[in-house]
């Protein structure tokens, strides 16, 4: 039995310490917000934050957790950037199937937390490891310079 | 009183059910008397429905499987708290289908956006109507349905209105979720009148008076929000691989790594030593030709995704790879040019292309490469499924609901009726989701556990190893031009194995729906047209790819057309309008076009002034023709599809080392009326990212019978820092009057093309096999 701190709550998961955070989160702790896209941290729809830092819960084992404090998409929105960021996804009409777009978020998040005023630059560098197959990209960028003003 | 809607929570049971309220006590009527029986099964999905040589051609939703329903009373509920209640009977994969069909509705139903909710269908055409969520038909089939369901609930709460005030209908009106008494200013909200409605009868058709599109309240203004955008941004939203059910078991299957392989034995034993795993199932294999069916292969059945994966990982199988086990992509692209480059089945003939090909002053040819492709769509098929005293309940983000159903009751041996298939959000769809092998994967493995909840996920492996893939194609292309440089003669041979395939072994040429996707229908004025369409085996599994054939076959014409412009010394654009000639309406019958889209030849004609009006306006609105800084260029490409015109100008730079960047892009979208023009917005810069990760970077190779590609990684999709900065997309005006054009598949065609020529503007080289990849490098 591992204890996860998850959303502001210990959480117990009855599973081998070397399962990936992702299937933890959505097959034990039943938060499927976070998603899976490519098991390989390739694509980014299962980034979630561990201690504010944007990390592919795919590739991470919970082992490697510890009492780290993660939050999911489920509660960014408490978070006053997260806030700002969904609500600029909403505003800008930025999803179209929409699956990617909790990772997305969850790395928007992360980066303006870390650079409030992100340039072009930094929103490639940031943003690059998620995937949309949809395309928004243009919608994503504009979101998240509606978000930093 | 029960409500109609109880069964259509696409939530697990387990989830709070949703309770729509009353309105309509719904004895279902005759409403089902004289729909069309279910079509060819196999081909229900992309087609319209069979029909036989005697009946008159039915085009539009006509033509499709179980066709259309328009009776308010399958689509709108309103509780006596005022909210209503709007079923979605199309799947939502990112095209805004829910907003767009429930908006529609809730506009002639003056209903306020703000009380609005959408419960989606579950797959029952014969409710709902067609269910096939493909060939960019939502809106362009069920604009007019969805208007009759809105106009005539109004009119029943109208007809109550009156009658509670005893009042003659003419002097009451509905407005913004009222009844309003003209001379009197009485109003009564729909809650308030939704009981006595529900009792009144559905107004017939042709009694209902429809809004004036003056009157339209959302359609056509792009500022209602999309209706899951909330629960998106969130991670509420429901997909199928987030379906949860009490006890539910987590399977994946390891299936043949090469088409028409099986399983010849396999050792489960270290499988099931892995903590969680639960049981090892063999999927038999199907039988060729693969149609919708599993693929067959050893199922992992685990108390969680992970613990199913790690199983997979160590079983031990032995496969027998089967009749396609040395197909290989490099020798298959060789056999198709080799086809190519031979005459193959006319298909279209005028003039003689061949005498007029001899008289030319120039003769011109070139040769176009397409690869397969997956559709990689960012939810992987899954699907779940219980099997509950003989009735089968399953969740899967489906484009095919229906079929889906008629096909997990004939595996499981049950009636129809005992199957429900609950439609979630899907997470991408490009039409991989139109095939429900994933869904009866599910309910093969819910029965070998005694009727269980099990939830089949794909992994991304799985998705990019075992898909029905995007055909591959090669095509040939010769040109005669006279002494001015016009040209007088075209042959074009477009080689690829085709999407009947699938569903039959022996078929070996492209389909109507195929060559009709701009090849056989080619617009040009040229005088002297030869269209051949060689015999291609296949080797894998086939299936529609967004945009389908349009992709391959616009790539090839439009780059032709400026490779013909350059040879010419003509500007590209000029020479593109000049070919498009004159404006004048095509009947593509004459062209030997019997699909068009399955839309009616008179209603939808090929209207050259739509072609020209976009590739003017996109021109424009790039600034055609501008100084670009050094590397710099800009390309044009148009086309035709899904009964809409898209014109694109792609500008692009590329710098000493032959890296390519896309600064911007501008599409002209010539579809009619736009319904909801930010989600038509939204699905032609969507198209126009995917056209550049099929012209750049993406492509799906075999070697020895396997797929080359694994995952993201060597699946190159396009990403934010690949992605144009700038994507404007500039809507051609329509009219509410006219007959609808596509939207979800339209943008993809001129993309790639578009990109080649401005390549070849900004460097001279000219790309002629995708994708690009380093083919620019000079390093």
């Amino acid at each position: 039995m591992v204890t996860l701190h998850v959303n502001g709550k210990a959480r117990q998961a009855d599973v081998p310490p070397d399962t990936p955070l992702l299937w933890t989160l959505r097959d034990v702790l039943g938060l499927t917000g976070t998603k899976y896209g490519c098991g390989m941290a390739l694509c980014g729809a299962c980034t979630v934050h561990v201690d504010g830092q944007p990390v592919r819960s795919c590739i991470t084992p919970i082992s490697a957790v510890g009492q780290a404090k993660i939050t999911t998409i489920e509660a960014i929105g408490e978070d006053r950037v997260g806030k700002a960021v969904q609500a600029a996804w909403v505003e800008v009409g930025v999803p179209q199937c929409g699956y990617c777009q909790p990772g997305q978020i969850m790395s928007a998040t992360a980066l303006l937390k870390r650079t409030p005023k992100p340039t072009d630059a930094d929103i490639n560098t940031a943003m690059s490891g998620n995937i949309c197959r949809c395309g928004t990209y243009t919608r994503i960028r504009a979101a998240i310079h509606r978000a930093a003003s | 009183m029960k409500a109609p809607l109880d069964s259509m929570n696409s939530a697990p049971s387990d989830a709070p059910p949703d309770s729509p309220p009353q309105f309509a006590n719904v004895s279902r009527r005759g409403f089902l008397v004289g729909m069309s029986a279910l079509g060819g099964l196999v081909l229900a999905v992309g087609f319209p429905a069979a029909s036989r040589a005697e009946d008159k051609p039915k085009y539009g939703a006509d033509g499709m499987a179980d066709g259309w329903v328009d009776d308010p009373l399958a689509f709108v509920s309103i509780g006596e708290d005022g909210t209503v209640t709007i079923v979605v009977h199309r799947s939502e994969m990112g095209q805004g289908v829910r907003t767009s069909m429930a908006m529609i509705v809730a506009d002639e139903l003056e209903a306020d956006w703000k009380r609005v909710r959408v419960v989606q269908a579950p797959g029952d055409q014969k409710r709902f109507g067609n269910q096939d969520t493909d060939g960019s038909r939502s809106t362009r089939h069920f604009f007019g349905p969805m208007r009759r369901v809105g106009a005539a609930a109004r009119t029943m709460l109208e007809t109550a209105a009156a009658a509670r005030w005893n009042v003659p209908v003419s002097e009451v009106e509905a407005r913004n979720h009222e009844v309003v008494h003209r001379p009197s200013g009485r109003r009564l909200g729909y809650g308030e009148l939704a009981y006595d409605a529900s009792k009144l009868p559905v107004p017939p058709r042709e009694t209902l008076r429809l809004k004036d599109p003056s009157q339209f309240r959302y359609i056509g203004k792009g500022d209602v929000k999309l209706i899951d955008g909330p629960d998106i941004v969130s991670g509420k939203a429901q997909y199928g691989i987030d379906t949860r059910l009490p006890g539910m078991l987590y399977a994946v299957v390891a299936r043949p790594p090469v088409y028409e392989g099986r399983v010849v034995k396999y050792d489960a034993t270290e499988a099931l030593r892995v903590p969680g795993v639960v049981r090892v199932v063999e999927i038999e294999s199907s039988q060729p030709p693969a149609q919708f069916n599993p693929l067959g292969g050893v199922a992992v059945i685990a108390r969680n995704t992970s613990a199913a994966i790690k199983g997979r990982e160590a079983l031990k199988i032995e496969w027998e790879d089967g009749p396609n086990r040395g197909y290989d992509s490099a020798t298959y692209k060789a056999m198709l040019e080799e086809l190519a480059r031979k005459p193959g089945k006319v298909v279209r003939n005028e003039g003689d292309v061949d005498a007029a090909m001899a008289r030319a002053a120039r003769r011109y040819e070139a040769e176009y490469y397409v690869p397969h492709h997956a559709h990689a769509t960012m939810e992987p098929p899954a699907a779940t499924v219980r099997i509950v005293d003989g009735k089968c309940e399953a969740w899967a983000g489906i484009q095919s609901p229906q079929t889906a159903r008629d096909l997990i009751a004939k595996r499981l041996g049950m009636p129809v009726e005992n199957v429900t298939v609950n439609v979630t959000l899907l997470g991408g769809g490009f039409g991989r989701k139109s095939k429900p092998d994933f869904m009866l994967e599910a309910a093969v493995l819910s029965k070998a556990m005694g009727g269980a909840p099990v939830k089949v996920t794909w992994t991304r492996e799985d998705d990019l190893r075992n898909s029905y893939y995007h055909t591959v194609s090669f095509q040939h292309l010769e040109a005669g031009l006279d002494a001015q440089g016009k040209p007088i003669a075209w042959l074009h041979r477009t080689a690829a194995p085709t999407i009947m395939s699938t569903f039959d072994a022996n078929a070996k040429n492209q389909a109507a729906f195929e060559l009709g996707m701009t090849a056989i229908n080619m617009p040009f004025v040229i005088p002297n047209v030869r269209i051949e369409d060689p015999e291609v085996p296949a080797q894998t599994r086939i299936g529609w790819f967004r945009s389908v054939s349009n992709i391959p076959h616009a790539f090839a014409v439009q780059s032709f057309v400026a490779e013909l412009a350059a040879a010419a010394g003509q500007d590209p654009k000029d020479f593109l309008l000049a070919l498009l000639g004159p404006p004048r309406r095509i009947d593509t019958r004459k062209q030997g076009d019997t699909w068009n889209y399955g839309e009616s030849p008179e209603r939808y004609v090929v209207d050259t002034g739509r072609l020209r009006g976009v590739v003017e306006t996109a021109a424009r609105e790039a600034g055609w023709g501008k100084t670009l800084p050094k590397g710099g260029g800009q390309g044009v490409a148009v086309a035709y599809s899904f009964v809409t015109y898209v014109a694109a100008v792609v500008q692009v730079a590329v710098d000493d080392t032959g890296e390519l960047s896309v600064p911007r892009v501008d599409i002209a979208v010539d579809c009619g009326a736009q319904i909801n023009p930010d989600r038509v917005r939204s699905q032609l810069e969507g198209a126009c990212i995917m056209g550049l990760t099929l012209a750049t970077g993406a492509e799906i190779t075999y070697k020895a019978g396997r797929v080359v590609q694994n995952n993201y990684g060597d699946y190159e999709v396009l990403r934010m820092a690949a992605a144009p900065r700038e994507i404007r997309v500039h809507m051609v005006p329509g009219n509410f009057d006219e007959p609808l054009g596509g939207v979800g598949e339209p943008g993809v065609p001129p993309i790639a093309p578009a990109l080649c020529n401005a390549i070849f503007a900004a460097t001279g080289k000219r790309i002629r096999s995708l994708p690009i990849h380093d083919q620019l490098k000079t390093a």
